[in-house]
């Protein structure tokens, strides 16, 4: 990684050269856009919550006298007559991962200035996340047409069912509000906004292609975020 | 840095290693030079209307000011209910209306108000809007549109909080801690909407606070003007900053318990809730755990403590620093505690729950953490006393309530040592010795800082100075008023009086401990009662106080130092300033004035001893 270069600044080697860089005048983080640090502090706030979660839920699984359903045959897909395991999941989840890879490239277009290339990637991205949430509404009702609600499941503990749709529906939530961002930012992009500096509607407040690298930071998060709901749920 | 004075304790006044001019071989570094800027100047949307400069306004002050006021009006709120609990407690059916059921709601209104809606949002969102970007020498938050969205959300949470009152049921009886499984069952006051209604405000709460939080947190880390290092920093800032810190991660716990409680009460879901048997029918829950609600609440009640105390740390410590004309005693030492303290209150949350029933090592571990985190806070507690040691102490409104708050703090401190021991705290869990306890440690220290912070910023925010006749009447009444409350507390405590009962019948602490109640609940009607000297004092010094002037404390800190006072929006005019000192140069040997502002350069005053910062 090369360090920014900051006028007036030299940044100095060593752990006690790390301390005196971070305790320096006016920025802690050199050469990092405010948003880009704020959302890694929202970030880390948010983690905390789906620990909150994560850990109730390994604490709620635990309590529960009633057993646990299997998850490889609640969460198995009838394919042409035979039941595969997760199946519907392990598509889910490399879309959201392929997402992720599109994001990664649309940053990269974006600070190229590759107008075009830009916006379609995180079209594609949008496109992603709406595929995953949808996919996610299929298997709810799925869960649900054969019985399991949050307050109580025909297969073992109604725990499962509360937790499960609390936390996958919290999951789920992130990734909309995602998408729906993501389809604002690919609409400024294609009309320019970035390059022009447009102020936007809410804020006032110029636009530059950071904003596509700091919802590419949230939207990465919820793709991990995934991963351990993902191996909570269906591997355990 | 000339290397003659590398070995003494003070050096030349010039500026600290880490940003004077690396000079060219040979030539003599420029003493006052201060690197340039590394960011471009913040530009703002400035309002143009009434509602863009008043209302939905994106100026920080403002929105501190507006946060400042409605945390007020609940706490006021609060205040009336403890009224009402203390007529109940010191004269019973005195308060003609009140049942047992009410006496349960207003408890928990009371407590929830005053710990969550009154001090932290007056302390975070009140002097943090106000103060952060002024001392740091920042033009704004760094994104004032979600800072003012944050407020909004603030004012929404409030309104869910108070329409609670008014829908069937009341609000929620269940305690602020409100412990299920109780709370949501039928026989619990407000087990119905209220207790949905509470959970939606803490979750609105929270979501709002999480914006305005991190623009405290960026505005400090990313966008302090020139010369402002982290260690150049008011400890007021060091105290919310961290408060901040904890609070973004203790309030997720909060977040989740809270929309956990709503699924139980609103889905029937059993995440806490266990098989009840009920008139000997079986609930529909069943499997749920009770004590996993404890663990995460406790895992934000802590920190919440906390939450509320550092910031007052930070602000005390200014205030003694400014008005004894010294600098402040161990600034590093001071920081760091803050910063560990802050770090254990993660460490500590189950000595909430040693009654609850815990695994004898589980005790010992909380209770040894418990027990370590007095020891930064007693260094801050010298540290003060260091401070006002052989200091030009000005015996001010503001110093009193200083003094006010390290006596009232040492005294609470003293007691959660006890309570800290799990031997010594199961007989006393749940009397009044925690009552007192919390009061002195949590309520009213902090708010003796609040009162201090108001006496010495006003003029700053109104351009005018308050009364100190009515102030020091203000403070005699609120000091000595509210040990009269809490002291005794500490002996009801002793005897076996229960917390959150509303009458003790024909117990035989009744008879004991009649006199007493009385005599404290008269103190509390004077203590509430002398609160609205200050509001008075407020409303006439607004109009007819003395006229303020620049800087009318000799601070150093740079909220004194702006162009205009009051600072208006974008704080600094056309040109931000530039520091070269910490803000603790006060009485410094050689110098011409007792006090050395922050943005002086170091050619200004040569032949001063100031320490290096
Ligand atoms: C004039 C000042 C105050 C008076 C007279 C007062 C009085 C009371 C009374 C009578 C109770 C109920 C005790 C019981 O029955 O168990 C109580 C509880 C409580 N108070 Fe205060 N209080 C005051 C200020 C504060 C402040 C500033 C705070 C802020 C931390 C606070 C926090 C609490 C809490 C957390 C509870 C416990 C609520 C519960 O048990 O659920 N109080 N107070
Ligand atoms: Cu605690």
């Amino acid at each position: 990684m090369s360090e920014p270069k900051i006028e007036g600044y030299k940044f100095k080697p060593g752990y006690s050269g790390m301390a005196a860089d971070t305790a320096s005048d006016q920025t802690m983080f050199k050469g990092v856009h405010w948003g880009k640090a704020m959302m890694w502090i929202f970030l880390l706030s948010d983690t905390f919550i789906f620990s909150c979660f994560l850990i109730s839920y390994m604490k709620g699984r635990g309590s529960t006298p009633e057993e646990w359903p299997n998850p490889s045959e609640v969460f198995a897909l009838n394919a042409f007559g035979v039941p595969v395991p997760l199946l519907l999941i392990a598509i889910m989840t490399f879309v959201l991962i392929t997402s992720s890879g599109t994001m990664a490239l649309a940053v990269k277009y974006g600070y190229e200035r590759n107008r075009k290339m830009c916006g379609w990637l995180i079209l594609a991205t949008a496109l992603g996340g709406l595929t995953f949430v949808g996919m996610q509404a299929f298997e709810w009702s799925k869960l649900i047409h054969e019985g399991v609600r949050p307050w109580e499941n025909p297969f073992g503990a109604p725990q499962f069912g509360s937790f499960f749709f609390m936390i996958t529906g919290f999951h789920g939530t992130h990734v909309s509000i995602g998408v729906i961002f993501l389809f604002i930012y690919a609409y400024k992009t294609f009309a320019g906004h970035y390059d022009e500096g447009k102020r936007g509607w809410f804020t006032s407040m110029k636009g530059d292609y950071v904003e596509i690298e700091i919802l590419g930071l949230y939207w990465h998060f919820v793709d991990l975020v995934w991963v351990f709901i993902f191996a909570f749920f269906y591997l355990w | 840095m000339s290397e003659d004075f590398n070995d003494n304790k003070t050096i030349q006044a010039q500026s600290s290693e880490t940003i004077s001019g690396e000079g060219v071989r040979g030539v003599a570094p420029d003493k006052d030079y201060v690197r340039p800027a590394e960011v471009a100047d913040q530009d703002l949307y400035h309002g143009h209307s009434f509602i863009t400069k008043w209302i939905f306004c994106q100026d920080a002050k403002v929105i501190g000011v507006q946060y400042f006021l409605l945390a007020t009006f609940t706490g006021i709120i609060g205040l009336i209910l403890s009224w009402l609990m203390r007529l109940q407690l010191g004269f019973p059916g005195a308060a003609g209306f009140m049942t047992a059921e009410h006496y349960y709601q207003f408890v928990t209104m009371h407590g929830m108000i005053m710990v969550v809606y009154f001090l932290t949002a007056l302390f975070l969102g009140g002097f943090g809007n106000y103060l952060i970007p002024l001392m740091v020498g920042a033009r704004d938050m760094v994104f004032p549109y979600v800072n003012m969205v944050s407020f909004w959300m603030f004012f929404v949470a409030v309104g869910v909080l108070l329409a609670s009152f008014f829908v069937p049921g009341g609000p929620t009886g269940s305690g602020w801690t409100l412990y299920p499984p109780q709370a949501i069952l039928e026989g619990t006051p407000g087990s119905g909407m209220g207790i949905i209604l509470m959970c939606v405000s803490l979750i609105l709460f929270v979501a709002g606070f999480t914006m305005g939080g991190l623009n405290y947190l960026i505005t400090v880390l990313q966008a302090r003007t020139r010369g402002m290092t982290l260690m150049r920093m008011p400890l007021t800032v060091w105290g919310i900053f961290t408060a901040t810190v904890l609070a973004m991660l203790a309030f997720p716990a909060l977040l989740v318990s809270a929309l956990m409680m709503t699924l139980d009460k609103v889905l029937a879901t059993s995440f806490f809730m266990p098989t009840i048997l009920k008139a000997g029918e079986v609930l529909e829950y069943g499997g749920g755990t009770p004590i996993l609600f404890q663990h995460l609440f406790w895992f934000f009640g802590h920190p919440e403590v906390y939450i509320v105390a550092l910031p007052a740390f930070g602000i005390v410590s200014d205030l003694i620093s400014v008005h004894s004309r010294k600098n402040i005693f161990g600034y590093r030492m001071m920081v760091w505690a803050i910063v560990i303290i802050g770090a254990l209150s993660f460490f500590v949350w189950a000595h909430h729950m040693y009654v609850s029933g815990m695994h004898p090592w589980f005790g010992f571990f909380f209770a040894t953490t418990t027990l370590i985190i007095a020891v930064p806070t007693a260094m801050k507690v010298y540290n003060w006393i260091l401070t006002l040691w052989k200091g030009n102490i000005r015996l001010n409104t503001v110093m009193l309530w200083c003094l006010g708050f390290i006596v009232t703090f040492v005294n609470g401190g003293i007691t959660g040592i006890f309570l800290g021991n799990v031997t010594v705290d199961v007989p006393l869990s749940d009397t009044y010795f925690v009552v007192a306890h919390f009061h002195m440690v949590m309520g009213i220290a902090p708010l003796m800082v609040i009162m201090g912070a108001v006496y010495h910023w006003f003029p700053l925010v109104a351009g005018r100075m308050l009364s100190e006749k009515l102030g020091k009447l203000h403070f005699w009444i609120t000091f000595l008023g509210a040990y009269s409350i809490y002291f005794p507390m500490h002996y009801l405590g002793f005897i076996g009086v229960p917390r959150r009962y509303f009458e003790m019948y024909n117990s035989p602490y009744i008879t004991s401990a009649v006199g007493v109640n009385e005599f404290i609940s008269m103190a509390a009607f004077l203590v509430g009662a002398a609160q609205f000297i200050l509001i008075y004092n407020i409303i006439v010094s607004l109009r007819m106080g003395k006229p303020a002037g620049k800087n009318p404390w000799q601070a150093n800190s740079l909220e004194w130092l702006t162009p205009t006072v009051p600072p208006e929006h974008g704080n600094w005019g056309d040109k931000l300033p530039v520091i070269h000192r910490w803000p603790y140069d006060y009485s410094v040997p050689g110098a011409k004035d007792d006090f050395i502002p922050q943005t002086t350069p170091p050619s200004e005053v040569a032949g001063t001893e100031v320490e290096k910062t």
